[in-house]
């Protein structure tokens, strides 16, 4: 048995949430030099339009936080995200009304989830291996079906048609919403506790009477969902769709989660951690360009960090004999 | 007197504070077949991972042909001809038997160069000495589990083993396969071999061996010639100490009958027409040896395998239990074995095991409220006397009776009528084992129909109001509470009762 001493009040909340303040304290690092070194970071537009930028992947981050704390993967939200904008910038340009186009690009989402959902969960398949074929195959489908080609979007659509500035307000508003919303559920709610159970020992939580195929599948599904809103909020950002696009979100999004201190083989942390690690990522790049070092660097760097948050989990497990 | 191939001498093991092996003695002659008899955790198999090399003794002596071995590890004794054949063999399903032999018996060197034919050769001249019909070239996913144990006896014979252990090989065998490998053991034998044996069949040790030794609380209560002893001597033996503990005493009076089974089996799981009552108030204990279908029956009544025969009838209503949640919806709870793996979620803290089955009942509309959590939780740590810092502690952090503890919470929130229990005190020290038997004595006195099942022989005869015995998948017999131990072990075994059909 280990020794589990009892601490209570901030101190406690300090010792169990230690790897998310940790992250949440780089961050602050990063932000604080800057604003020492490059105080041009600061400005207001730009700095707007790089929060604006990581809003989808936030999003997406959100759900594969809790498909991982769930003990799954999934590597085909990228081409998820893809179909999403095809099918909804498709469906705008043929002069749909923007909540009809918003809804269709979620629903087409949470198909495409619950088809990995209905893989993993019912066929007990490794979600790894669904997930890779669901990606390729999503991805050349598209390919397929629009050989390349851009989808061109009304002009109504752009920023909902809120104006630049108001519409970037908006998306960012959303994914927060998104984030807050899934964050208080998982603290608050039966469903979350369940992710959480199902994660840290499936068949504990099967034991206990859950269902712990319904969870897997429901964290898909939603998953999936969130892809599409995702993909909304990306495509107002542009005037065309390019079916290419998203190409490389699983691994931001997967990078998110862990970096935030979600434990790879599930059942353990939050959404504000994962909140704070896309944070610290997506700050590298603007960081190196106000520093003024070659951007060549920012790959090396994210890697770097996911790395030592990868290190920093192992050490964590050792420690506790898990 | 042929000259010993074995001899421990005074062999103590204990795992963290439980003594598995108090000074055991125990010898094997070549060209013998010893066979080791004892109750499930009598200390057979810490034995065995003695002399395997598995595990290394705390104190005394292993004698290996004449030689003192100290710090033997399992390569070593390999090396020195002992080669130990599971019940479950070892095998890699994906390869062939040629190679599986090969891997076991040729050097261990990533980059030579494989004599294919040689390999081939040699598996086909093993399995031809052991008189087993299987071609070299068939993979082993193929196989038979007695046609695998025959290749793991194969692989033994190659290595030039002179000590071979089998353990409980006849447990997932039929007839005739069995007597193939009793063919193969006496030829094991005639060729100077010693064989340790062990074995829960009484029939076939007296057919079989030569010696038997019968371990008992991990201490060896002796070894005699089979045609010395006869079967009711050895179940003595294997029984024989007196009820130490004391059990608190059954205060309840049975009330109607909750549970009722008719012929209730299960092909997937081997369970086979098992029929009995359960009432109000009563503890019934199902004793048996692991293996007997015991824990498969306990997860037919609670959904994990669904029974496809029979009937299950809750206060006189038939009922279908398709689902753990249908088992709880009816009032069946189920506190698994093995707490460490699955009883409680190790990660979560106490509160959120102690209401995982009662979230519905607890958190109407989904939305947690932690101060009725709370106020459970602190309800059962206070009445089931749980050590640990608070409702916030995780599971994990807990000694093992505290995790049951919480474990049993988690079920007496669903409020149930039928507490199955499944080695409950397994692996807790002695002062939680008794407050646990007190807990399940006063939940019965509440109008519970408690059904224990436990290994522990002793705690099963002080615990029933009635014992129910089951042996291959079938309830044998089902017998009054204050049965002798030596009568419950003889249904375990299948030795009919003297007088008894």
């Amino acid at each position: 048995m280990k020794a589990d001493t009892p601490v209570a009040g901030i101190a406690g909340g300090l010792v169990r949430y230690s790897r998310e303040f940790s992250v949440a304290f780089a961050l602050l690092a990063v932000l604080g030099g800057l604003a020492v070194l490059a105080p041009s970071f600061y400005q207001p537009q730009p700095l707007l339009s790089l929060v604006t930028r990581e809003a989808p992947t936030l999003v997406i981050a959100c759900g594969m936080a809790l498909v991982i704390i769930g003990r799954q993967i999934d590597i085909s939200v990228g081409s998820q995200f893809a179909v999403c904008a095809v099918c909804a910038g498709v469906l705008a340009s043929m002069g749909w009304p923007t909540p009809v186009v918003l809804l269709a690009s979620i629903g087409c989402g949470v198909l495409m989830g619950s088809i990995n959902g209905l893989l993993v969960a019912g066929l007990g398949l490794p979600s790894i291996v669904v997930t890779l074929a669901t990606m390729v195959t999503w991805r050349e489908g598209l390919r397929w079906l629009r050989q390349g080609e851009f989808v061109n979007l009304p002009d109504g659509l752009q920023w909902f048609g809120l104006g630049q500035v108001a519409g970037q307000w908006s998306l960012v508003a959303t994914s927060l919403v998104i984030l807050v919303v899934i964050a208080l559920a998982m603290r608050r709610m039966a469903a979350g506790r369940f992710i959480y159970a199902v994660g840290a020992d499936a068949e504990a939580a099967r034991l206990a009477g859950l269902r712990p195929h319904w969870v897997t599948f429901a964290t898909f599904a939603l998953l999936g969902g969130l892809a599409g809103l995702a993909a909304m909020l990306n495509l107002v950002q542009s005037p065309q769709v390019d079916p290419k696009m998203g190409t490389g979100l699983e691994l931001k999004a997967i990078a998110a989660v862990v970096v935030g201190g979600v434990a790879i083989s599930g059942g353990r942390g939050n959404l504000w951690g994962v909140f704070a690690g896309l944070l610290l990522l997506a700050t590298v790049s603007p960081a190196l360009t106000h520093l003024r070092i070659e951007a060549y660097w920012e790959k090396a760097i994210q890697g770097t960090i996911i790395l030592l948050a990868v290190i920093a989990d192992g050490l964590r497990t050792r420690k506790t004999g898990a | 007197m042929p000259p010993h191939l074995l001899e421990l001498r005074n062999i103590t093991k204990s795992y963290l504070d439980v003594k598995a092996l108090r000074g055991v003695d125990f010898d094997l002659r070549a060209g013998e077949v010893h066979a080791l008899l004892g109750e499930n955790g009598a200390g057979k198999s810490t034995l065995i991972k003695v002399i395997t090399g598995a595990h290394a003794p705390d104190d005394g002596t292993i004698v290996i042909a004449g030689e003192t071995v100290s710090g033997l590890s399992p390569d070593a004794a390999r090396r020195l001809g002992v080669a130990c054949i599971y019940q479950q063999p070892a095998l890699f399903p994906a390869l062939t038997v040629a190679e599986n032999i090969a891997l076991r018996l040729e050097p261990a060197s990533g980059f030579r160069k494989v004599d294919w034919p040689a390999r081939r050769e040699r598996a086909a001249g093993l399995l031809t000495r052991i008189g087993a019909d299987i071609s070299p070239e068939t993979e082993v996913c193929r196989l038979s589990m007695p046609e695998q144990q025959l290749v793991e006896i194969a692989c033994a014979l190659g290595a030039g083993a002179r000590i071979v252990i089998m353990d409980e090989p006849t447990a997932s065998l039929t007839q005739k396969e069995q007597h193939l490998l009793f063919a193969v053991v006496s030829d094991l034998r005639d060729s100077g071999v010693g064989v340790i044996y062990i074995s829960h069949r009484l029939d076939e040790i007296f057919s079989l061996a030569d010696r038997v030794t019968v371990l008992r609380d991990g201490e060896s209560v002796g070894t005699n010639p089979v045609d010395e002893i006869n079967e009711s001597a050895l179940i003595q033996m294997m029984v024989g100490r007196e009820v130490a503990q004391i059990y608190p005493p059954s205060e309840s009076e049975p009330g109607e009958v909750v549970l009722s089974l008719r012929e209730v089996g299960c092909a997937a799981s081997g369970v086979k027409g098992v029929s009995f009552d359960v009432r109000a108030g009563e503890v019934f204990g199902l004793a048996g040896l692991v293996g007997a279908g015991r824990t498969e029956l306990a997860r037919i009544l609670f959904g994990l395998t669904p029974a496809d025969a029979g009937e299950i009838r809750l206060r006189d209503a038939v009922v279908t239990v398709h689902s753990p949640r249908d088992a709880v919806a009816r009032g069946i709870a189920y506190v698994p074995e093995d707490r460490r793996r699955h009883g409680v979620v190790l990660e979560m803290p106490i509160a959120q095991n102690m209401t995982m089955a009662v979230h519905r009942i607890l958190f109407p509309g989904s939305w947690l409220r932690f101060g009725a959590e709370r106020r459970l939780t602190l309800d059962y740590i206070r009445d089931l006397a749980v050590k640990a810092w608070g409702p916030e502690a995780p599971a994990g952090s807990l000694s093992g009776g505290n995790q049951q503890k919480v474990s049993l919470a988690r079920w007496l929130a669903t409020k149930p009528s039928v507490l199955i229990m499944d080695e409950p005190t397994q692996g807790v020290d002695v002062g939680a084992k008794s407050e646990i038997h007190r807990i399940v004595r006063g939940l019965a006195k509440k109008g519970l129909a408690v059904i224990l099942i436990s290994s522990d022989l002793p705690e099963v005869l002080g615990m029933s109001d009635r014992i129910g015995v089951m042996r291959g998948g079938r309830l044998t017999a089902v017998l009054p509470g204050k049965s002798s131990a030596s009568t419950v072990m003889a249904a375990a075994l299948g030795q009919a009762e003297k007088g008894a059909a």
